[in-house]
């Protein structure tokens, strides 16, 4: 739990110390904003989380949001009589469509995450380009009902606060109390192991892209709505946003480890630094490069912690992150 | 290809002081073992492209068109090809695009600080270098993942380009800069692709011919076990990321002269290509195989379906799901072919 206390330490003196130079910025309107903003990023990380623990990666996040946010907007603009729910529904199915394309190549092909999800990475952004024709769906052709969901507010606090709640929630049961989300660490830690116990691995990896990709599919009604804008280039790059966030709470890439605190944490403090960077008048162009600078900082961490778990006797240069097989590391 | 098969042959009389039994370096070389080769099927499928547009477009085979789009990938293969030694050697680059966007930025603050023109090139390359050493150093002296340093990395140079660059752009780029990055040799042959071929002919010897590419293919297939057989293991993952970085400065450089300017979306996206290529080229993303040829046939392949498409006005943006679906389907073929069964 160390590593989480030192990242919730440090959002919580990033917020204050920021609030010391715009007090504005620690206003409770401010804080709810910053709360919102993060939402579709914590919910992603989430996501991705999972993905990573079982030594995978998925690349293809942002643009099966953008295809699913796409579709989403399509279909609320050419049925405005359509209640929101069918539509909120779509988009979550295609988006799990498109998460258990991958974990099929990925489980029962066996392929590699990485290539796999950069090859549909490529070809769900292409799709969303053909299924608009280019086109952009601004506000005005979105109904009402639409666009107003994710802002408005239950209890004083918006919907998509709540959603991500209930996420939060979902994944942190995931993780840590059921079969399904122990299987994914097994898988991750030692996978020739996992399979040796009788882990239905295929089948794992299936649905944890498949919950991936449905998290992507409402992440991207979401995100459309909430913008009120769906257009070819949504999110781009942000699959690289959703990975920092996970790495910045010390989600081994290596797979294995992973904590839901860790994920919502690393994704909050890549918000907060998002959204102070206006308040204190920095250039919104530095955003990149700190979040950068952060990012090779949590990863010297995350390694110093790790250095400090096991002795070995001869001072190896160990690396097996890219191995299919041969868990070194917890030999230690 | 690695060279795991090991032939036995019958010796035909057992000479004295000889082996009985000769084990061959490479696989030997048959009919079966040429076409099961996936630079064969690269090839197959580069004339299929090259001959289908042939067909399909009317100017498609002028000499001085298919000279032209060259253009569109000669960068884009500089830097697949140090790539392609970092993915065999189990290591992987993402920050390339950020690494060239920070060149050309660099050459543009150099141009405005009153440097001579043909020095742009010298300054591309050391920020280049300098930035694939920061990745040499995160990844061998702390231990990290390759792949999380560099998508750290990717931020890092990609937002110091943008804080230098604004929302302005540097342009009025030198002559020298326009006449490597879009000029020909004998009015024909653009620079850039002989550029490309001659440093392609450096890498595969490299590669193929030299011990340190053998060390190379032995670090991809086992960090451990090289490091124990005596190859300094560290210090060629230092230099890969350092050559990686120079390639890429050598790109900005040749880029940046091509389009005459230094945008904040300059070469976006060109790392998921530049890794496309390599793996389409037959390159193990688990590291330890993989061929130059295979690359380059790759780049071929790719550039040829790209440009065939271009000519017949199919927007852009449906390259990338041919690229993607090509790069799927040569990947999961050989497996639903095989019918290899994975225990469930």
């Amino acid at each position: 739990m160390k590593r989480e206390m030192l990242l919730a330490a440090s959002i919580v003196v990033l917020i204050i110390g920021v609030g010391m130079r715009a007090p504005v910025f620690i206003t409770g309107a401010s804080l709810a904003n910053l709360l919102t903003d993060s939402t579709l990023l914590v919910m992603l990380a989430l996501a991705q989380m999972l993905v990573i623990v079982t030594r995978g990666v998925d690349l293809s996040v942002a643009s099966n949001l953008a295809l699913s946010g796409m579709a989403a907007a399509l279909l609320a603009a050419n049925n405005p009589g359509l209640p929101l729910p069918v539509i909120v529904l779509a988009a979550a199915a295609l988006g799990l469509v498109l998460g258990l394309v991958n974990g099929y190549l990925i489980g029962y092909l066996d392929l590699p995450a990485i290539v796999v999800t950069l090859g549909t990475m490529s070809v769900y952004r292409g799709l969303v380009f053909v299924l608009s024709g280019g086109a952009w769906v601004s506000s005005h052709q979105m109904p009402e009902a639409f666009i107003a969901f994710p802002l408005t507010k239950f209890l004083g606090v918006t919907n998509l606060v709540w959603i991500a709640f209930i996420v939060v929630l979902a994944a942190w049961y995931l993780a840590s109390h059921s079969r399904f989300g122990r299987d994914l660490y097994a898988v991750g830690n030692a996978p020739s192991c996992a399979r040796y116990v009788g882990i239905p691995m295929a089948q794992r990896l299936l649905w944890t892209y498949g919950i991936s990709g449905l998290v992507a599919g409402v992440c991207g009604y979401l995100w459309v709505a909430r913008y009120a804008v769906a257009y070819t280039e949504i999110a781009y790059g942000f699959e690289f946003t959703v990975i920092a966030a996970c790495v910045i709470g010390g989600i081994n890439i290596a797979g294995g480890t992973g904590s839901v605190a860790g994920a919502v944490l690393g994704a909050l403090f890549l918000a907060v630094i998002g959204n102070a960077l206006p308040v204190v008048k920095v250039s919104p162009f530095w955003q990149s490069a700190l979040t950068g600078a952060v990012i090779l900082v949590a990863v010297l961490i995350n390694a110093r912690d790790r250095k400090k778990e096991g002795r070995q006797i001869l001072p190896l240069h160990l690396d097996n992150h890219s191995s299919p097989t041969a868990p070194v590391r917890s030999a230690a | 290809m690695t060279a795991t098969t090991n032939t036995t042959e019958p010796a035909n009389p057992p000479a004295a002081g000889k082996s009985r039994y000769t084990i061959l370096d490479q696989p030997k070389l048959g009919i079966k073992g040429v076409l099961g080769k996936w630079e064969t099927l690269l090839a197959l499928l580069f004339l299929l492209a090259f001959v289908t547009n042939g067909m399909l477009l009317p100017h498609f085979l002028d000499p001085y068109n298919l000279a032209d789009g060259t253009f569109n990938f000669s960068e884009k293969a500089l830097i697949a090809l140090p790539m392609a030694l970092l993915i065999i050697c189990r290591e992987i680059d993402i920050s390339v695009a950020g690494i060239l966007a920070l060149s050309s930025v660099a050459m543009g603050l150099a141009m405005n600080a009153g440097f001579p023109p043909a020095s742009l090139l010298f300054v591309a390359l050391a920020t280049g270098v300098a930035c694939g050493t920061l990745n040499g150093v995160l990844v061998t002296r702390f231990g990290l993942p390759a792949i999380v340093v560099t998508i750290g990395t990717v931020s890092l140079f990609r937002g110091l380009a943008s804080v230098v660059l604004g929302d302005k752009a540097f342009t009025g780029y030198p002559q020298v800069m326009t006449d490597w990055g879009q000029g020909y040799f004998f009015d024909f042959i653009p620079r850039e692709f002989v550029i490309l071929l001659v440093f392609a002919a450096l890498f595969a010897f490299v590669l193929h011919a030299t011990r340190w590419g053998r060390r190379i293919y032995a670090i991809g297939n086992n960090p451990v076990a090289a490091r124990f057989s005596g190859i300094e293991v560290d210090r060629y993952r230092m230099v890969l990321f350092m050559l990686t970085g120079a390639m890429a400065g050598l790109a900005a450089f040749l880029l940046t002269g091509r389009i005459g300017s230094t945008r904040p979306n300059i070469a976006m996206g060109w790392e998921l290509e530049v890794i496309t290529m390599v793996i389409l080229g037959g390159v193990s993303i688990a590291g330890g195989a993989g061929t130059i040829g295979g690359v380059m046939l790759a780049v071929l392949t790719l550039g040829t379906v790209t440009y065939g498409l271009s000519m017949a006005n199919i927007p852009g943006i449906y390259m990338t799901i041919v690229i993607g679906l090509l790069l799927l389907v040569t990947i999961a073929l050989p497996r639903l072919l095989r019918g290899k069964k994975v225990a469930k």
